[in-house]
């Protein structure tokens, strides 16, 4: 409870707010997002920072840099979950309004 | 605001968008998949009611009710919104909403296409810390996870 109201504060800031969606397009260095945006590179870690304690974006690293990216248990799971589901539902939607073409 | 995450369908249907959207509504428990269920017993029907504000829910086959979310915008026949409330921790919260929007656009005199955009997305990152704890549980998102992983790794290759 107190991390998921910790993730509504992080994502209250319009900085971080922006990094988040940026993230989401595609993970980035911390290098790529301040290049970006009008604040500092350190001011960037320290948001990435707070996303990450609040669980929104994980952090990995390759050779000297680290990258970041959305939480794939998160928000991406629930996407791909989705995006499965409503294949389906859609589906049977389909053929639910095909059959019943004839009153 | 503009929804950072969605996901979007599209099907075309042999039939007029006024059917379509009835099938759609007033008929979804003729094609609402029996497998996406969160209540304890079996999935007996799927209602939605047919008006602004009205009730998504599913009726159990123990009687017991689970909603899913609402019904925001009823402008049938061309469109339809509704509130997908269920949050990653698959549990029903008024407080938590995504939007499912449906339109039902006529190609013909019986050809009607359906365009489905679930937004929002992106609200169910604010849960993510609490998600990882099911995760984490044995048994947990383990296919799910395996089916992201493919999702993920194919995103990372066309970069």
């Amino acid at each position: 409870m107190t991390n998921a109201v910790h993730g509504f504060a992080a994502l209250g800031d319009p900085t971080r707010r922006v990094i988040f969606e940026r993230l989401s397009r595609r993970p980035m260095s911390v290098g790529k997002l301040a290049s970006g945006l009008t604040v500092t590179r350190p001011a960037v870690s320290q948001h990435l920072k707070v996303l990450r304690d609040a669980g929104l974006v994980a952090e990995r690293t390759e050779g000297t840099k680290h990258v970041y990216r959305l939480d794939p248990r998160g928000v991406l799971a629930m996407q791909a979950y989705l995006d499965r589901f409503w294949n389906r539902a859609l589906a049977a939607f389909a053929a639910a309004a095909n059959e019943e073409n004839d009153p | 605001m503009s929804s950072i995450l969605s996901v979007r369908k599209s099907v075309v249907v042999a039939t007029t968008s006024e059917r379509a959207f009835r099938v759609f509504t007033e008929g979804i428990d003729t094609w609402w998949p029996r497998e996406h269920h969160i209540g304890a017993s079996p999935l007996k029907r799927a209602v939605l009611e047919p008006h602004a504000g009205g009730r998504w829910y599913a009726v159990s086959e123990d009687g017991s009710e689970c909603d899913t979310g609402k019904v925001l915008t009823w402008d049938p026949p061309r469109r339809l919104v509704l509130g997908w409330q269920i949050t990653s921790q698959w549990k029903f919260d008024p407080s938590f909403l995504t939007e499912v929007e449906v339109t039902f656009t006529p190609q013909g005199p019986k050809r009607t296409r359906v365009e489905l955009e679930h937004r929002n997305l992106d609200r169910f990152g604010i849960e993510a810390a609490e998600l990882r704890k099911s995760i984490d549980s044995a048994g947990g998102w383990g296919e799910l996870l395996q089916s992201f992983a493919t999702v993920a790794s194919r995103a990372a290759e066309t970069q």
